[in-house]
Protein backbone atom coordinates (compact mmCIF):
# COMPACT_ATOMS: atom_id res chain seq x y z
CA UNK A 1 0.00 0.00 0.00
CA UNK A 2 1.45 3.58 -0.88
CA UNK A 3 1.24 6.26 1.31
CA UNK A 4 -0.82 8.36 -1.19
CA UNK A 5 -3.44 5.45 -1.09
CA UNK A 6 -3.11 5.52 2.61
CA UNK A 7 -6.62 6.47 4.80
CA UNK A 8 -6.40 5.82 8.12
CA UNK A 9 -4.22 5.58 10.96
CA UNK A 10 -3.28 1.50 12.03
CA UNK A 11 -5.83 1.96 14.86
CA UNK A 12 -8.61 3.50 12.10
CA UNK A 13 -8.47 7.34 12.74
CA UNK A 14 -8.97 9.04 9.44
CA UNK A 15 -6.02 10.60 7.96
CA UNK A 16 -6.35 14.43 6.04
CA UNK A 17 -7.14 13.28 2.02
CA UNK A 18 -5.52 16.26 0.16
CA UNK A 19 -6.13 17.53 -2.85
CA UNK A 20 -4.26 19.74 -4.86
CA UNK A 21 -5.02 23.41 -3.07
CA UNK A 22 -4.88 21.99 0.47
CA UNK A 23 -1.22 19.91 -0.28
CA UNK A 24 0.32 22.78 0.79
CA UNK A 25 -0.51 23.09 3.72
CA UNK A 26 -0.46 19.10 4.92
CA UNK A 27 3.19 19.65 3.45
CA UNK A 28 4.04 22.54 5.81
CA UNK A 29 2.46 20.81 9.23
CA UNK A 30 4.85 17.88 7.87
CA UNK A 31 7.64 20.24 8.65
CA UNK A 32 5.81 21.76 12.06
CA UNK A 33 4.78 25.05 10.55
CA UNK A 34 1.37 26.22 10.42
CA UNK A 35 0.81 28.46 7.18
CA UNK A 36 -2.78 29.24 5.04
CA UNK A 37 -3.10 30.17 1.65
CA UNK A 38 -3.13 33.79 0.82
CA UNK A 39 -3.70 36.23 -2.18
CA UNK A 40 -0.51 37.32 -3.41
CA UNK A 41 -1.68 40.06 -4.98
CA UNK A 42 -3.81 41.24 -1.98
CA UNK A 43 -2.92 39.55 0.93
CA UNK A 44 -6.07 38.63 2.28
CA UNK A 45 -5.76 34.78 3.46
CA UNK A 46 -7.76 32.46 2.73
CA UNK A 47 -9.32 29.03 4.59
CA UNK A 48 -9.93 26.70 2.79
CA UNK A 49 -7.77 26.96 0.13
CA UNK A 50 -8.97 27.40 -3.28
CA UNK A 51 -7.65 28.33 -6.77
CA UNK A 52 -7.93 31.84 -7.12
CA UNK A 53 -8.64 35.35 -4.68
CA UNK A 54 -12.69 35.75 -3.77
CA UNK A 55 -11.56 39.37 -2.96
CA UNK A 56 -9.48 39.97 -6.34
CA UNK A 57 -9.72 37.24 -8.18
CA UNK A 58 -5.85 36.92 -8.70
CA UNK A 59 -4.55 32.91 -9.04
CA UNK A 60 -0.94 33.83 -7.65
CA UNK A 61 -0.66 32.72 -3.76
CA UNK A 62 1.38 32.60 -1.17
CA UNK A 63 1.61 30.26 2.15
CA UNK A 64 1.39 32.52 5.02
CA UNK A 65 2.48 31.77 8.76
CA UNK A 66 -0.25 31.41 11.22
CA UNK A 67 0.85 32.77 14.65
CA UNK A 68 1.05 29.83 17.37
CA UNK A 69 -1.65 30.88 19.72
CA UNK A 70 -5.59 31.45 19.45
CA UNK A 71 -8.88 30.83 21.45
CA UNK A 72 -11.41 28.21 21.22
CA UNK A 73 -14.50 29.08 18.73
CA UNK A 74 -16.63 26.65 19.45
CA UNK A 75 -15.76 23.18 20.31
CA UNK A 76 -17.70 20.00 20.24
CA UNK A 77 -17.90 16.38 22.34
CA UNK A 78 -18.99 13.76 20.18
CA UNK A 79 -20.74 10.46 21.64
CA UNK A 80 -21.23 7.17 19.82
CA UNK A 81 -22.01 6.45 16.67
CA UNK A 82 -19.11 7.20 15.76
CA UNK A 83 -16.59 5.07 13.48
CA UNK A 84 -14.98 2.47 15.31
CA UNK A 85 -11.65 4.49 16.23
CA UNK A 86 -13.63 7.40 17.45
CA UNK A 87 -15.96 5.22 19.54
CA UNK A 88 -12.75 4.00 21.06
CA UNK A 89 -12.03 7.72 22.30
CA UNK A 90 -15.48 8.92 22.73
CA UNK A 91 -16.18 11.46 24.63
CA UNK A 92 -13.39 13.33 22.57
CA UNK A 93 -13.43 16.94 21.59
CA UNK A 94 -13.26 18.93 18.28
CA UNK A 95 -12.44 22.45 18.33
CA UNK A 96 -12.44 25.57 16.22
CA UNK A 97 -9.51 27.51 17.02
CA UNK A 98 -9.01 30.91 16.09
CA UNK A 99 -5.65 31.92 15.65
CA UNK A 100 -4.35 35.44 16.87
CA UNK A 101 -4.88 38.05 14.37
CA UNK A 102 -6.51 35.70 11.89
CA UNK A 103 -10.12 36.67 12.10
CA UNK A 104 -12.29 34.19 9.99
CA UNK A 105 -9.97 31.28 9.47
CA UNK A 106 -10.43 28.98 12.28
CA UNK A 107 -9.21 25.60 11.94
CA UNK A 108 -10.68 22.33 13.17
CA UNK A 109 -8.52 20.55 15.71
CA UNK A 110 -8.35 19.08 18.76
CA UNK A 111 -7.05 20.16 22.13
CA UNK A 112 -4.56 17.30 23.65
CA UNK A 113 -2.79 16.92 26.49
CA UNK A 114 0.45 16.75 24.72
CA UNK A 115 1.70 16.61 21.32
CA UNK A 116 0.83 12.62 20.57
CA UNK A 117 -1.29 12.21 23.35
CA UNK A 118 -4.45 10.49 22.10
CA UNK A 119 -8.17 13.03 21.15
CA UNK A 120 -9.52 12.13 24.52
CA UNK A 121 -6.31 13.26 27.10
CA UNK A 122 -7.92 16.47 27.76
CA UNK A 123 -10.90 16.09 30.23
CA UNK A 124 -14.05 18.01 28.17
CA UNK A 125 -15.01 20.11 31.14
CA UNK A 126 -11.87 22.09 31.35
CA UNK A 127 -13.04 23.63 27.52
CA UNK A 128 -14.56 26.75 27.13
CA UNK A 129 -15.46 29.21 24.27
CA UNK A 130 -12.30 31.56 24.48
CA UNK A 131 -9.79 29.78 26.03
CA UNK A 132 -6.51 30.17 24.63
CA UNK A 133 -4.53 27.29 23.06
CA UNK A 134 -1.05 26.97 21.72
CA UNK A 135 -0.75 24.90 18.53
CA UNK A 136 1.38 21.40 19.03
CA UNK A 137 1.87 19.07 15.69
CA UNK A 138 1.21 15.04 15.93
CA UNK A 139 2.35 13.10 13.73
CA UNK A 140 -0.69 9.98 13.02
CA UNK A 141 1.22 8.21 10.43
CA UNK A 142 4.38 8.40 7.86
CA UNK A 143 4.66 11.56 6.21
CA UNK A 144 1.25 13.10 7.83
CA UNK A 145 1.11 15.51 10.61
CA UNK A 146 -2.06 17.36 11.91
CA UNK A 147 -1.85 20.48 13.94
CA UNK A 148 -3.51 20.03 17.18
CA UNK A 149 -3.50 22.46 20.45
CA UNK A 150 -2.97 22.66 24.18
CA UNK A 151 -4.31 24.59 26.49
CA UNK A 152 -2.39 28.00 27.11
CA UNK A 153 -3.45 28.38 31.04
CA UNK A 154 -5.90 26.63 32.93
CA UNK A 155 -9.50 27.70 33.44
CA UNK A 156 -9.96 31.03 35.14
CA UNK B 1 -43.63 43.21 -17.99
CA UNK B 2 -41.23 40.89 -15.38
CA UNK B 3 -41.77 37.50 -15.43
CA UNK B 4 -43.01 36.08 -12.02
CA UNK B 5 -43.50 32.76 -10.31
CA UNK B 6 -46.24 34.27 -8.47
CA UNK B 7 -49.55 31.83 -8.35
CA UNK B 8 -48.59 30.40 -11.24
CA UNK B 9 -48.80 26.88 -10.17
CA UNK B 10 -50.14 24.82 -7.71
CA UNK B 11 -49.97 21.71 -5.95
CA UNK B 12 -52.56 19.67 -6.84
CA UNK B 13 -51.49 16.38 -5.49
CA UNK B 14 -49.27 14.27 -2.77
CA UNK B 15 -48.59 11.05 -1.72
CA UNK B 16 -46.73 9.37 0.52
CA UNK B 17 -46.15 4.95 1.65
CA UNK B 18 -46.16 4.93 5.52
CA UNK B 19 -42.95 5.88 7.31
CA UNK B 20 -40.81 3.39 9.65
CA UNK B 21 -37.58 2.70 10.69
CA UNK B 22 -37.53 -0.27 8.21
CA UNK B 23 -39.93 -1.11 5.38
CA UNK B 24 -39.50 -4.00 3.30
CA UNK B 25 -39.83 -2.57 -0.05
CA UNK B 26 -37.17 -0.98 -1.99
CA UNK B 27 -36.25 2.62 -2.39
CA UNK B 28 -38.00 2.54 -6.38
CA UNK B 29 -41.08 0.40 -5.21
CA UNK B 30 -41.95 3.25 -2.55
CA UNK B 31 -40.86 6.59 -5.15
CA UNK B 32 -43.48 4.48 -7.36
CA UNK B 33 -45.85 4.26 -4.42
CA UNK B 34 -45.67 7.61 -3.56
CA UNK B 35 -46.12 9.10 -6.91
CA UNK B 36 -48.65 7.22 -7.80
CA UNK B 37 -50.40 8.32 -4.58
CA UNK B 38 -50.24 12.01 -5.68
CA UNK B 39 -51.32 11.80 -8.99
CA UNK B 40 -54.43 9.88 -7.58
CA UNK B 41 -54.88 12.60 -4.88
CA UNK B 42 -54.89 15.33 -7.91
CA UNK B 43 -56.57 12.83 -9.94
CA UNK B 44 -54.24 13.01 -13.14
CA UNK B 45 -53.17 9.89 -14.91
CA UNK B 46 -50.31 9.05 -14.82
CA UNK B 47 -49.43 9.68 -18.44
CA UNK B 48 -50.25 13.38 -18.30
CA UNK B 49 -46.77 13.71 -16.21
CA UNK B 50 -44.10 15.47 -18.49
CA UNK B 51 -42.15 17.51 -16.03
CA UNK B 52 -39.81 15.67 -12.93
CA UNK B 53 -37.85 17.08 -10.26
CA UNK B 54 -35.87 15.29 -7.01
CA UNK B 55 -32.43 15.94 -5.25
CA UNK B 56 -29.41 15.00 -6.55
CA UNK B 57 -29.58 12.24 -3.78
CA UNK B 58 -31.99 10.44 -4.69
CA UNK B 59 -31.46 7.09 -5.97
CA UNK B 60 -34.40 6.03 -8.21
CA UNK B 61 -33.92 8.12 -11.36
CA UNK B 62 -36.64 10.00 -13.91
CA UNK B 63 -35.92 6.89 -16.36
CA UNK B 64 -36.83 4.32 -13.75
CA UNK B 65 -39.66 6.15 -12.22
CA UNK B 66 -41.52 7.10 -15.74
CA UNK B 67 -40.98 4.06 -17.36
CA UNK B 68 -42.89 2.03 -14.21
CA UNK B 69 -45.43 4.52 -13.48
CA UNK B 70 -46.45 5.11 -17.11
CA UNK B 71 -45.63 8.80 -17.58
CA UNK B 72 -45.79 10.40 -20.82
CA UNK B 73 -43.13 12.21 -22.56
CA UNK B 74 -41.39 14.07 -20.20
CA UNK B 75 -39.66 17.59 -21.23
CA UNK B 76 -38.50 18.41 -18.45
CA UNK B 77 -36.31 16.82 -15.37
CA UNK B 78 -34.24 18.72 -12.92
CA UNK B 79 -32.20 17.44 -9.99
CA UNK B 80 -31.10 19.97 -6.87
CA UNK B 81 -28.42 19.49 -4.72
CA UNK B 82 -27.28 19.65 -1.18
CA UNK B 83 -29.52 17.28 0.32
CA UNK B 84 -32.36 18.57 2.41
CA UNK B 85 -31.53 22.10 1.33
CA UNK B 86 -32.66 21.13 -2.27
CA UNK B 87 -36.25 20.04 -0.40
CA UNK B 88 -38.45 22.91 -2.02
CA UNK B 89 -36.31 23.85 -4.79
CA UNK B 90 -37.64 20.54 -6.36
CA UNK B 91 -41.03 22.40 -6.23
CA UNK B 92 -39.27 25.43 -6.95
CA UNK B 93 -37.95 24.26 -9.91
CA UNK B 94 -41.51 22.27 -11.27
CA UNK B 95 -42.82 26.13 -10.95
CA UNK B 96 -40.88 27.80 -13.03
CA UNK B 97 -40.97 24.53 -16.04
CA UNK B 98 -44.37 24.81 -15.85
CA UNK B 99 -45.02 28.57 -16.09
CA UNK B 100 -42.42 28.70 -19.02
CA UNK B 101 -44.26 25.60 -21.10
CA UNK B 102 -41.43 23.78 -20.63
CA UNK B 103 -43.60 20.77 -19.16
CA UNK B 104 -47.56 20.61 -18.02
CA UNK B 105 -47.87 18.34 -14.93
CA UNK B 106 -44.77 17.81 -12.64
CA UNK B 107 -43.97 15.05 -10.23
CA UNK B 108 -41.19 16.42 -7.56
CA UNK B 109 -40.40 13.44 -4.79
CA UNK B 110 -38.62 11.99 -2.47
CA UNK B 111 -37.70 7.71 -1.69
CA UNK B 112 -35.25 6.97 1.09
CA UNK B 113 -33.91 4.26 3.40
CA UNK B 114 -32.41 6.23 5.84
CA UNK B 115 -33.67 4.34 8.23
CA UNK B 116 -32.79 0.53 7.94
CA UNK B 117 -30.10 1.89 4.93
CA UNK B 118 -26.37 2.81 5.88
CA UNK B 119 -25.40 6.35 7.14
CA UNK B 120 -23.76 8.69 4.69
CA UNK B 121 -20.96 9.64 7.06
CA UNK B 122 -19.90 6.26 7.67
CA UNK B 123 -18.57 6.17 3.83
CA UNK B 124 -15.18 7.05 4.54
CA UNK B 125 -13.59 6.63 0.37
CA UNK B 126 -16.65 8.69 -1.10
CA UNK B 127 -15.47 11.74 1.19
CA UNK B 128 -16.65 15.34 0.56
CA UNK B 129 -13.22 17.67 -0.29
CA UNK B 130 -13.46 19.71 2.82
CA UNK B 131 -14.45 17.25 5.45
CA UNK B 132 -12.65 14.77 4.35
CA UNK B 133 -9.30 17.13 4.27
CA UNK B 134 -10.20 19.45 7.19
CA UNK B 135 -12.60 18.26 9.34
CA UNK B 136 -12.64 14.42 9.49
CA UNK B 137 -9.40 13.68 10.68
CA UNK B 138 -10.03 15.34 14.09
CA UNK B 139 -13.27 13.06 14.84
CA UNK B 140 -15.74 15.64 13.67
CA UNK B 141 -17.57 13.17 11.12
CA UNK B 142 -21.12 13.18 11.04
CA UNK B 143 -23.74 16.15 9.94
CA UNK B 144 -24.73 16.40 13.76
CA UNK B 145 -21.10 17.25 14.82
CA UNK B 146 -20.85 20.19 12.01
CA UNK B 147 -23.96 21.33 13.55
CA UNK B 148 -23.20 20.96 16.90
CA UNK B 149 -20.48 22.92 16.46
CA UNK B 150 -22.88 26.40 15.31
CA UNK B 151 -25.44 25.42 17.85
CA UNK B 152 -22.58 25.70 20.98
CA UNK B 153 -21.26 29.18 19.41
CA UNK B 154 -25.13 30.05 19.04
CA UNK B 155 -25.75 29.27 22.63
CA UNK B 156 -23.02 31.28 23.67
CA UNK B 157 -23.35 34.70 21.70
CA UNK B 158 -27.25 34.72 22.24
CA UNK B 159 -27.63 32.86 26.10
CA UNK B 160 -29.91 30.82 24.49
CA UNK B 161 -29.96 27.34 26.19
CA UNK B 162 -30.82 23.49 26.23
CA UNK B 163 -34.58 24.16 27.31
CA UNK B 164 -34.52 26.51 23.86
CA UNK B 165 -33.69 23.53 21.97
CA UNK B 166 -36.27 21.27 24.17
CA UNK B 167 -38.86 23.24 22.77
CA UNK B 168 -38.68 22.43 19.53
CA UNK B 169 -38.46 18.89 20.02
CA UNK B 170 -41.54 18.95 22.55
CA UNK B 171 -43.77 20.89 19.68
CA UNK B 172 -42.75 18.78 17.07
CA UNK B 173 -43.12 15.77 19.24
CA UNK B 174 -46.70 16.89 20.41
CA UNK B 175 -47.63 17.61 16.71
CA UNK B 176 -46.19 13.89 15.81
CA UNK B 177 -48.70 12.62 18.76
CA UNK B 178 -51.50 14.02 16.95
CA UNK B 179 -50.68 12.39 13.60
CA UNK B 180 -51.42 8.79 13.16
CA UNK B 181 -48.84 8.43 10.42
CA UNK B 182 -45.95 9.47 12.16
CA UNK B 183 -43.40 7.55 13.47
CA UNK B 184 -43.39 8.96 16.96
CA UNK B 185 -46.70 8.83 17.41
CA UNK B 186 -47.87 7.38 20.58
CA UNK B 187 -44.66 8.50 22.50
CA UNK B 188 -44.74 11.71 24.03
CA UNK B 189 -41.67 13.70 24.82
CA UNK B 190 -40.69 15.15 28.82
CA UNK B 191 -38.50 17.71 29.93
CA UNK B 192 -36.78 14.85 32.06
CA UNK B 193 -36.76 12.32 28.89
CA UNK B 194 -34.99 15.88 27.17
CA UNK B 195 -32.74 16.26 29.70
CA UNK B 196 -31.66 13.37 30.77
CA UNK B 197 -31.16 11.44 27.09
CA UNK B 198 -27.90 10.41 25.64
CA UNK B 199 -25.62 12.92 23.71
CA UNK B 200 -24.58 12.80 20.49
CA UNK B 201 -22.41 15.57 19.66
CA UNK B 202 -22.56 18.36 22.77
CA UNK B 203 -24.46 20.41 23.39
CA UNK B 204 -26.72 18.13 21.12
CA UNK B 205 -28.84 15.05 22.25
CA UNK B 206 -30.77 12.18 21.10
CA UNK B 207 -33.83 14.35 21.11
CA UNK B 208 -32.24 17.20 18.95
CA UNK B 209 -31.44 14.82 16.40
CA UNK B 210 -33.71 14.09 13.50
CA UNK B 211 -35.38 10.86 13.08
CA UNK B 212 -33.98 7.71 10.72
CA UNK B 213 -36.43 6.73 8.60
CA UNK B 214 -37.44 4.66 5.21
CA UNK B 215 -40.32 6.34 3.01
CA UNK B 216 -41.35 8.23 0.12
CA UNK B 217 -43.14 10.73 -0.28
CA UNK B 218 -44.63 13.37 -3.71
CA UNK B 219 -46.19 16.14 -4.84
CA UNK B 220 -48.11 17.02 -8.52
CA UNK B 221 -48.50 20.12 -9.76
CA UNK B 222 -49.94 21.90 -12.91
CA UNK B 223 -51.05 25.54 -13.70
CA UNK B 224 -52.98 27.87 -11.88
CA UNK B 225 -55.70 28.09 -14.70
CA UNK B 226 -56.11 24.12 -14.84
CA UNK B 227 -55.43 23.78 -11.02
CA UNK B 228 -59.05 24.40 -9.99
CA UNK B 229 -59.90 21.28 -12.44
CA UNK B 230 -58.29 19.00 -10.19
CA UNK B 231 -59.47 16.53 -7.35
CA UNK B 232 -58.28 18.61 -4.59
CA UNK B 233 -58.42 21.80 -3.35
CA UNK B 234 -55.34 23.55 -4.94
CA UNK B 235 -52.61 25.26 -2.74
CA UNK B 236 -50.72 27.77 -4.74
CA UNK B 237 -46.67 28.43 -4.75
CA UNK B 238 -46.67 31.73 -3.87
CA UNK B 239 -42.96 32.40 -3.92
CA UNK B 240 -40.14 30.35 -3.97
CA UNK B 241 -36.13 30.51 -3.54
CA UNK B 242 -32.81 29.20 -3.43
CA UNK B 243 -29.99 30.59 -1.88
CA UNK B 244 -26.35 30.15 -1.56
CA UNK B 245 -24.85 33.11 0.25
CA UNK B 246 -21.71 34.68 -0.57
CA UNK B 247 -18.98 32.96 1.46
CA UNK B 248 -21.01 29.86 2.17
CA UNK B 249 -19.20 26.54 3.01
CA UNK B 250 -21.54 24.11 3.39
CA UNK B 251 -22.90 22.73 6.19
CA UNK B 252 -18.82 23.10 7.65
CA UNK B 253 -19.94 26.92 7.57
CA UNK B 254 -17.35 27.78 9.64
CA UNK B 255 -15.14 30.39 7.69
CA UNK B 256 -17.34 33.40 6.87
CA UNK B 257 -17.69 36.31 8.58
CA UNK B 258 -20.58 35.66 10.24
CA UNK B 259 -21.03 31.84 10.37
CA UNK B 260 -24.62 32.07 13.07
CA UNK B 261 -25.93 34.13 9.99
CA UNK B 262 -26.90 31.41 7.74
CA UNK B 263 -28.53 30.41 3.87
CA UNK B 264 -32.10 31.36 5.34
CA UNK B 265 -31.12 35.09 5.43
CA UNK B 266 -30.34 35.13 1.95
CA UNK B 267 -33.67 32.66 0.82
CA UNK B 268 -36.19 35.10 3.17
CA UNK B 269 -34.38 37.95 1.14
CA UNK B 270 -35.78 36.69 -1.96
CA UNK B 271 -38.59 34.99 -1.00
CA UNK B 272 -40.28 38.46 0.73
CA UNK B 273 -39.15 40.55 -2.20
CA UNK B 274 -41.49 38.64 -4.28
CA UNK B 275 -44.58 37.81 -1.98
CA UNK B 276 -47.37 40.05 -1.58
CA UNK B 277 -47.22 39.41 2.38
CA UNK B 278 -44.31 39.06 5.02
CA UNK B 279 -43.54 37.15 7.84
CA UNK B 280 -46.47 38.31 10.47
CA UNK B 281 -48.88 36.99 7.67
CA UNK B 282 -47.43 33.62 8.10
CA UNK B 283 -50.05 31.06 9.73
CA UNK B 284 -47.75 27.92 10.14
CA UNK B 285 -44.72 27.09 9.33
CA UNK B 286 -42.97 23.80 8.33
CA UNK B 287 -38.99 24.76 9.15
CA UNK B 288 -36.54 22.04 8.16
CA UNK B 289 -35.27 20.38 11.83
CA UNK B 290 -32.84 17.84 10.67
CA UNK B 291 -31.38 19.21 14.24
CA UNK B 292 -33.39 21.49 16.72
CA UNK B 293 -30.70 24.26 16.63
CA UNK B 294 -31.14 24.69 13.09
CA UNK B 295 -35.18 25.93 13.77
CA UNK B 296 -34.22 29.04 16.12
CA UNK B 297 -31.30 29.95 13.34
CA UNK B 298 -33.74 29.51 10.62
CA UNK B 299 -36.90 32.17 13.01
CA UNK B 300 -33.85 34.34 12.22
CA UNK B 301 -33.54 34.20 8.94
CA UNK B 302 -37.01 34.19 7.65
CA UNK B 303 -37.53 37.56 9.89
CA UNK B 304 -40.18 35.94 12.09
CA UNK B 305 -37.62 37.89 15.35
CA UNK B 306 -34.80 39.42 15.21
CA UNK B 307 -30.86 38.06 14.89
CA UNK B 308 -30.07 36.41 18.10
CA UNK B 309 -33.82 36.39 19.38
CA UNK B 310 -34.63 32.76 18.06
CA UNK B 311 -34.34 30.69 20.97
CA UNK B 312 -36.52 33.51 23.11
CA UNK B 313 -39.17 33.26 20.20
CA UNK B 314 -39.66 29.66 21.24
CA UNK B 315 -40.57 30.52 24.35
CA UNK B 316 -44.35 31.04 25.90
CA UNK B 317 -45.34 28.15 23.85
CA UNK B 318 -45.04 29.86 20.62
CA UNK B 319 -44.38 26.99 18.15
CA UNK B 320 -47.61 25.12 19.65
CA UNK B 321 -51.29 25.39 18.36
CA UNK B 322 -52.51 29.26 19.00
CA UNK B 323 -48.80 30.13 19.24
CA UNK B 324 -47.43 32.91 17.04
CA UNK B 325 -46.19 30.55 14.80
CA UNK B 326 -47.50 26.69 14.99
CA UNK B 327 -44.40 24.76 13.63
CA UNK B 328 -44.05 21.48 12.27
CA UNK B 329 -47.91 20.62 12.59
CA UNK B 330 -46.99 16.59 11.19
CA UNK B 331 -44.07 16.32 13.94
CA UNK B 332 -41.90 17.14 11.06
CA UNK B 333 -37.94 15.65 10.29
CA UNK B 334 -37.80 15.19 14.55
CA UNK B 335 -40.73 13.66 15.28
CA UNK B 336 -42.97 12.41 11.70
CA UNK B 337 -40.35 11.20 9.44
CA UNK B 338 -36.89 12.40 8.09
CA UNK B 339 -36.87 12.07 4.48
CA UNK B 340 -34.94 15.30 3.31
CA UNK B 341 -37.56 17.55 3.83
CA UNK B 342 -40.53 16.69 2.00
CA UNK B 343 -42.75 16.06 4.45
CA UNK B 344 -42.66 19.37 5.34
CA UNK B 345 -43.41 20.26 1.80
CA UNK B 346 -47.08 17.76 1.96
CA UNK B 347 -47.84 18.93 5.27
CA UNK B 348 -47.72 22.20 4.24
CA UNK B 349 -49.88 21.61 1.58
CA UNK B 350 -53.01 19.24 4.03
CA UNK B 351 -52.36 22.57 6.40
CA UNK B 352 -53.35 25.10 3.35
CA UNK B 353 -56.24 22.38 2.32
CA UNK B 354 -57.62 22.12 6.21
CA UNK B 355 -56.82 18.71 6.66
CA UNK B 356 -53.72 18.76 8.89
CA UNK B 357 -53.90 16.45 11.93
CA UNK B 358 -53.22 19.16 13.60
CA UNK B 359 -55.03 22.03 11.59
CA UNK B 360 -54.61 25.77 12.53
CA UNK B 361 -57.68 26.95 11.91
CA UNK B 362 -58.16 29.01 8.55
CA UNK B 363 -54.80 28.75 7.90
CA UNK B 364 -54.12 30.33 4.57
CA UNK B 365 -50.51 30.62 4.17
CA UNK B 366 -47.68 28.20 5.27
CA UNK B 367 -43.69 29.01 4.99
CA UNK B 368 -41.95 26.02 4.23
CA UNK B 369 -38.15 25.85 4.52
CA UNK B 370 -35.34 23.53 3.27
CA UNK B 371 -32.42 22.51 4.92
CA UNK B 372 -30.56 25.84 6.93
CA UNK B 373 -27.11 25.06 7.48
CA UNK B 374 -26.47 24.30 3.71
CA UNK B 375 -27.53 26.09 0.26
CA UNK B 376 -31.49 26.31 0.53
CA UNK B 377 -34.49 26.68 -0.25
CA UNK B 378 -38.23 27.83 0.60
CA UNK B 379 -41.73 28.20 -0.44
CA UNK B 380 -44.58 30.21 0.62
CA UNK B 381 -47.85 28.24 -0.17
CA UNK B 382 -50.98 29.92 0.15
CA UNK B 383 -54.45 28.61 -0.48
ZN1 LIG C 1 -6.60 38.90 -3.75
Amino acid sequence: MTTAARTTTDTGLLLPVPDTDGAPFWEFAARGELRVQACADCRTPRFPPRPCCPHCQSFDATWQQLPGSGHIWSYVVPHPPLLPAYTDLSPYNVVLVEPTGATGIRLPGNVVAAPDAPLDSVDPSCLYIGAPVTVVFAALAPGVVVPRWQLAEAKP
Amino acid sequence: MTATLKDTTAIVGIGQTPFARRLPEPEKTLACRAVLAALDDAGIPPSEVDGFASYTMEETDEVELAKAIGAGDATFFSRVGYGGGGSCATVAHLAAAITTGQATVGVAWRSRKRGSGPRPWRDTVHQLPTPAQWTRPYGLLRPADEIAMLARRYMHTFGATRDHLFLVALACRNRANQNPAAVMHGCPLTREAYMTSRWISEPLCLFDNCLETDGALACVLVAADRAPDCRRRPVYVHAAAQALPAQHHGMVNYWCDDPLRGPSWTAARQLWKAADFGPADVDVAQIYDAFTALVPLSLEGYGFCGRGEGAAFCEDGALEPGGRLPLNTSGGGLSEAYVHGFNLITEGVRQLRGTSTAQVPGAATCLVTGGEGVPTSALLLRS
